[in-house]
């Protein structure tokens, strides 16, 4: 029945190894940034930085989320639909004239809602998070549409307060307040994983979903639990990302989920799940946004070079990950 | 040995799965401080009874009790809170995770619902020096040997002051340095009043541990004896339950003489043949109609033979010749271009392709080997595999019931038809017997026998020296990852006599390269 | 009475039985809310009618699946099939815009080679990354999925290159015997991988390698090969498809071609009853699923539902044809629980315990 000897010489493989990646992940970024300020005078202004933040913070916030599932093994599709599902629903409400404090608890739960559903259908009913995801991404899609065909707009004071306000140091540079607020989500993520029996179980599904079960974890809970989080982020997402354009798009954040999928990858979360950071996946976002920044400062390079530069970079960073052996399993 | 008062009670247990009768009115005790082995073939109930205790089953009729008390577990985790902790045979951790972390998940001291990383790996420690294990809690569980990982998984199970540990067939992976560590925690943690069910197939083990017996047939209690008043023999017997004869016509037949074989040129004969981390050079000629046995213990080497032979892993270095002429066993492909065959130990993860059918599981690497753009006319795919079919007494007797639907003995027998098929001069048998029931076992002996009789070379695997003894021309021996020695299997070489060269590790002249 | 409930039983559970009578129940539905629905009539010699245009339009989706349904029998995935269509349409057009004749058949001819060669080479690349590589088969695609619309948008340097080409034009919109001539492409392409599976022994080989890649490994079969076979075809389906999507619009816009088809075509691949996790593949079920999506779309379209909305119906038509086909959904309806044995929750996980 076991592979005795067979499994024993194969698990010996040394686990730092695991950090590799992230560290290779912060090297490029240091290798990026230092080619941005040596081509670019600008570059080196801390308010690259800080744009970079700001223009990248619901992506952060949906990344954190999807690190979640990936540490499980799993998928999320749906993020960027549920991302602009989120943003739909607070602008359309905000229209109506619904009081803002009300409309962000909305908001906030319908993506929540959405993860926990498909996260029950993907454990009671043991269908691939692949497929039910992708249900939920066409669903979100669908109600985006169906809320409006076109862009509506915000114009309620709180969320321009919000698109505002700038967080900054007496020199000029600042934030804005969805820097803070993806911070916050960053912080309460990786605290989560590393301290409390929520992460430590995500690891454990994620290192061998049988032994999990088998060890009496709670693997239906947590695997429910992980795609609620990332419905979660998301709605957190799609909040930011209407703070940022003041509106709600039906086709805003499509193929989203791609990008958060490779900056989490980027960022060195093994796909199969067990291995990763919520460290990594903030650098990962990060060079997806230097990629961006540098591009928009070459300004010869068009927009599909970007494309071109992330799958690129998956690329360097899948070989490099089985370069060090970490294993697929 | 024990007269105080049983700390589990099972009356009356019976499991049906989906009208297959899976228990039958087992009943069963266990008292604190003994260790109790559960023995059985293969479909017994063994497992079944195990995970009806522990609550992954729920019983069709019966009763539990733990201290008087009736039970009834909803799960693994309600038994291990009750004190009721299960060890598996594959180790069920998770090796991504710290050996401290794998021993307190799900359990671990926090102050204010965070975990108390300290306290845990302080707590890891103090509890592997009560089993007087020396390891860095905070590696990584996949850094260490699958032995180890066993101990942890019983460091896991007795750290919540669990009074019953079942341990089920913790030793199938383990050396026998290994399972002498293993027994000294046993006895120890029994000394400290536990009451450990231990499943294993090792009857030795059984005798050199255990203090009770109970024996499962076919779902039923055959019944319950101290160790000590149980001869070996009738213990055989009672798992068995028929008698042994049929096997005894093969012995007669395979003792031939060895130097007739070996003459002229050999089929195989490899030199330095070996892998770094697997297995330690050795050579070895098998000729046409030779059986060759390959014994030793788990984890010897065994299968690291038969893979490189079979061009499953590659060797470091080293020299193959096939009738003399120089050749290479790198791929599998290129071995079953020789001619060779290998029916893995593994039949599930190796063997058989469980969607496919019996039909296209059994010309799967007659196939393999034509290449998929000349595919085997369909009426020769049905000659064959209803030939083999019968010959092997496969049943269901429907070709095209997918395999995943036989029992282990008919899969294994689709596995042997695949590769008779393809009419191999070497079959490379790994594991043939285990797991399935004794009738199946013994058609395999036998077509083994014949095979060898009809001109076909055969390397025989398999942890039971009897077996082995009785089928094979020559035994070539293996201990701690090393060929050590080739004995002629003549009058003079007995079960005794390889044990001890196992034992002892004695090389003979042939063993030298 | 026994009788008629076992044959009920085979009949209900034969692998095409669900999808067959969802398609069925759209159709009828379809029927009762416009009753003209069905009919079709005969117009300068070419038929015309909603399950006409159904058949037409699917036939881009069934081609995508049809190499889908390969890739996923070897335990695979292909999400780059989206992008090869966006690429193979852009070379095509691009090529056919740059010369003077955009009429001429060698113009077209030379330009869908010169695209069918470029997808096998990035077929080519995704089966070097998966079965050389051995790299997870939906990252390894997921790069090309990503680079390949930014590969896309190189070609066409971010414009929509419109062309004005008559043979180009008949791939998506010419009729032949009275029905479209996609509708023969389709089918031809349906038939000719169906023999090059079937006739062959490489369907059996794929399903084997799909099912347990380890013990194929150990019965002789050269999986890598097989696998990377899958995927050179399915980037040759997807070119095809490409063509024929850029075909009916005469149009290539490397954002916009074969934008989610991936999704659709594993959609296809699934609802046809084929595994996720591979093995056993069902080239007819796949064509029903395929045209299941594009009758639900169709559907939508009549409604005068705009097209973004009737993702929530699809969203409705997967999960429910998932749900029926889920084993531990139908055991809830059909088994007392807890007599299911649990190992079926995660039955399916030493497939994945590939050696790395």
């Amino acid at each position: 029945m076991t592979t005795g000897s067979l499994t024993a010489g194969r698990a010996r493989f040394r686990l730092p190894r695991r950090q590799i990646p992230v560290l290779a992940t912060l090297v490029l970024l240091l290798v990026m940034y230092g080619i941005g300020v040596s081509q670019y005078q600008a570059f080196s202004n801390v308010q690259v930085i800080f744009n970079v933040f700001i223009d990248n913070g619901f992506l952060l916030v949906v990344a954190v989320g999807m690190t979640f599932v990936i540490l499980t093994g799993g998928i999320d599709l749906s993020v960027g639909s549920v991302v602009a599902m989120t943003a739909m629903v607070s602008a359309s409400l905000l229209q109506q004239g619904l009081p803002a404090a009300l409309v962000l608890v909305i908001a906030l739960l319908i993506g929540p809602t959405l993860g926990l559903l498909m996260g029950c259908a993907i454990h009671f009913f043991e269908i691939q998070p692949f497929i039910v995801t992708l249900a939920g991404m066409f669903f979100a899609r669908g109600m985006c549409t169906f809320i409006s065909g076109s862009s509506i707009p915000i114009t309620d004071g709180f969320w321009t307060r919000m698109s505002q306000e700038r967080i900054g140091d007496p020199r000029g540079n600042f934030v804005s307040i969805s820097v803070l607020v993806a911070f916050v989500v960053v912080a309460v993520a990786a605290y989560t994983l590393a301290y409390t029996r929520l992460g430590r179980n995500v690891y454990a599904i994620g290192g061998n979903p049988q032994s999990a079960l088998l060890m009496g974890l709670p693997l239906g809970r947590t695997r429910i639990a992980v795609y609620t989080i990332s419905g979660l982020c998301s709605a957190i997402g799609g909040i930011l990302l209407s703070f940022y354009t003041l509106s709600g798009a039906p086709l805003i954040a499509v193929g989203m989920e791609l990008d958060v999928i490779a900056a989490v990858v980027i960022g060195g979360t093994v796909l199969t799940g067990g291995s990763g950071y919520v460290f990594g996946t903030v650098l990962g976002v990060l060079v997806l946004g230097v990629i961006q920044t540098l591009i928009t400062f070459d300004g010869s390079l068009n927009s599909w070079w970007t494309k071109i530069v992330i799958g690129g970079l998956l690329f360097a960073f899948i070989l490099l990950q089985r370069l060090i052996g970490i294993r697929y399993k | 040995m024990t007269d105080n008062r049983p700390v589990v009670t099972m009356t009356g247990i019976s499991k049906s799965f989906l009208g297959v009768r899976a228990l039958h009115d087992v009943n069963f005790r266990l008292f604190p401080g003994e260790v109790h082995a559960l023995m059985g073939e293969n479909g017994a109930g063994k497992s079944t009874l195990i995970k009806v205790l522990t609550g992954v089953y729920d019983t069709d009729e019966g009763a539990i009790t733990l201290d008087g008390q009736p039970v009834s577990f909803t799960g693994p985790m309600q038994a291990t809170a009750a004190g009721v902790s299960t060890v598996f045979q594959e180790v069920n951790l998770c090796t991504n995770l710290s050996v401290a972390e794998n021993i307190f998940i799900g359990r671990e001291p926090r102050r204010l619902g965070a975990v108390r990383w300290g306290e845990v790996r302080r707590r890891a420690r103090t509890l592997l020096a009560r089993l007087d294990l020396d390891l860095d809690v905070s590696a990584p569980l996949g850094s260490y040997s699958l032995a180890i990982q066993q101990m942890v998984a019983i460091a896991r199970a007795i750290d919540i002051q669990a009074r019953v540990l079942i341990l089920d067939e913790p030793t199938s992976s383990l050396d026998a340095v290994e399972v002498a560590q293993l027994f000294r925690i046993m006895r120890q943690l029994r000394d400290e009043g536990i009451a450990i069910l231990f499943v294993t197939h090792f009857l030795d083990q059984v005798y050199e541990i255990a203090d009770r017996i109970t024996v499962l047939r076919n779902g039923g209690l055959v019944g319950e004896y101290a160790t000590a008043e149980l001869p070996q023999l009738s213990l055989v017997e009672k798992m068995i339950g028929k008698e042994l004869d049929v096997l005894e016509g093969i012995e007669e037949r395979s003792r031939r003489n060895l130097a007739v074989l070996e003459e002229g040129t050999p089929l195989v004969a490899v030199s330095d043949f070996g892998r770094a981390g697997s297995v330690e050079p050795f050579s070895l000629t098998i000729h046409a109609g030779e059986v060759v046995g390959l014994a030793g213990l788990l984890g010897s080497g065994r299968t690291e033979v038969a893979r490189l032979l079979f061009g499953a892993d590659r060797t470091d270095g080293g020299q193959v010749a096939v009738d003399g002429t120089p050749s290479s066993l790198r791929t599998p492909a290129q071995a079953i271009g020789h001619g060779v065959g290998f029916c893995s130990e593994n039949r599930r993860a190796e063997g058989i392709v469980a969607d496919l059918s019996v039909r296209e599981n059994m010309i799967l690497a007659m196939q393999a080997a034509r290449g998929w753009l000349r595919p085997i006319p369909r009426r020769r795919q049905d000659e064959l595999v209803d030939k083999y079919i019968k010959a092997l007494n496969i049943r269901p007797s429907d070709p095209e019931v997918p395999v995943r639907n036989l029992s282990g003995g008919n899969q294994q027998k689709v596995l042997l038809a695949r590769w008779l098929i393809t009419e191999p001069r070497l079959l490379i048998l790994d594991e043939p017997t285990r797991g399935i029931d004794i009738g199946a076992k013994t058609e395999i002996q036998k077509l083994v026998t014949q095979l060898s009789d009809g001109g076909m070379a055969v390397l025989f695997i398999s942890a039971e020296l009897e077996e082995v003894l009785r089928l094979s021309h020559k035994v070539a021996v293996m201990r701690d990852r090393q060929m050590v020695a080739q004995l002629a299997n003549d009058d003079g070489l007995d079960a005794d006599r390889v044990m001890q060269t196992i034992a002892s590790g004695s090389h003979r002249e042939e063993a030298d390269r | 009475m026994n009788d008629t409930m076992s044959r009920y039983r085979t009949m209900t559970g034969h692998r095409l039985f669900w999808p067959a009578a969802v398609l069925v129940v759209m159709l009828v539905a379809n029927t009762i809310y416009r009753p003209g629905f069905l009919s079709i009539e005969l117009k300068d010699g070419h038929l015309y009618g909603t399950p006409i245009d159904i058949l037409r339009l699917s036939a881009p989706l069934i081609l995508v699946a049809l190499g889908m349904t390969l890739v996923i029998s070897t335990g695979g995935i292909d999400l780059s099939v989206g992008s090869l269509c966006a690429i193979s349409g852009a070379i095509a057009c691009m090529y056919i815009s740059k010369q003077p004749d955009q009429n001429s058949l060698a113009v077209v001819l030379t330009a869908l080679a010169m695209a069918l060669g470029v997808a096998l080479v990035l077929g080519a690349w995704n089966g070097v990354l998966v079965a050389v590589i051995g790299i997870q088969p939906i990252i390894a695609t997921l790069i090309l999925m990503v680079a390949g619309r930014g590969l896309a948008q190189l070609i066409t340097q971010g414009q929509i290159i419109t062309i004005n080409s008559e043979p180009f034009r008949a791939i998506g919109l010419g009729h032949l015997l009275t029905l479209p001539l996609a509708i023969f492409i389709a089918l031809a392409a349906a038939l000719l991988v169906a023999a090059f599976t079937r006739r062959t022994a490489l369907g059996m080989i794929v399903e084997s390698v799909g099912g347990n890649a380890v013990a194929s490994r150990l019965a002789g079969i050269r999986s890598g090969r097989v696998i990377f076979l899958a995927y050179v075809l399915s980037a040759v389906c997807a070119a095809v498809a490409g063509f024929m999507m850029t075909a009916n619009v005469s149009s290539a816009d490397g954002n916009a071609v074969g934008l989610w088809v991936e999704l659709d075509a594993i959609l296809a691949v699934v609802i046809g009853g084929t595994s996720l996790a591979g093995g056993r593949f069902f080239l007819s079920g796949t064509i029903l699923g395929a045209l299941i999506i594009q009758t639900l779309t169709t559907t939508v379209y009549a409604m005068n539902i705009s097209p973004q909305t009737s993702l929530l119906f699809k969203a409705v038509v997967v999960i429910a044809v998932c749900l029926i086909q889920a084993p531990a959904f139908r055991a809830r309806f059909t088994r007392r629980r807890g007599s299911v044995p649990p190992s079926s929750a995660i039955a399916d996980k030493p497939k994945e315990q590939v050696p790395a």
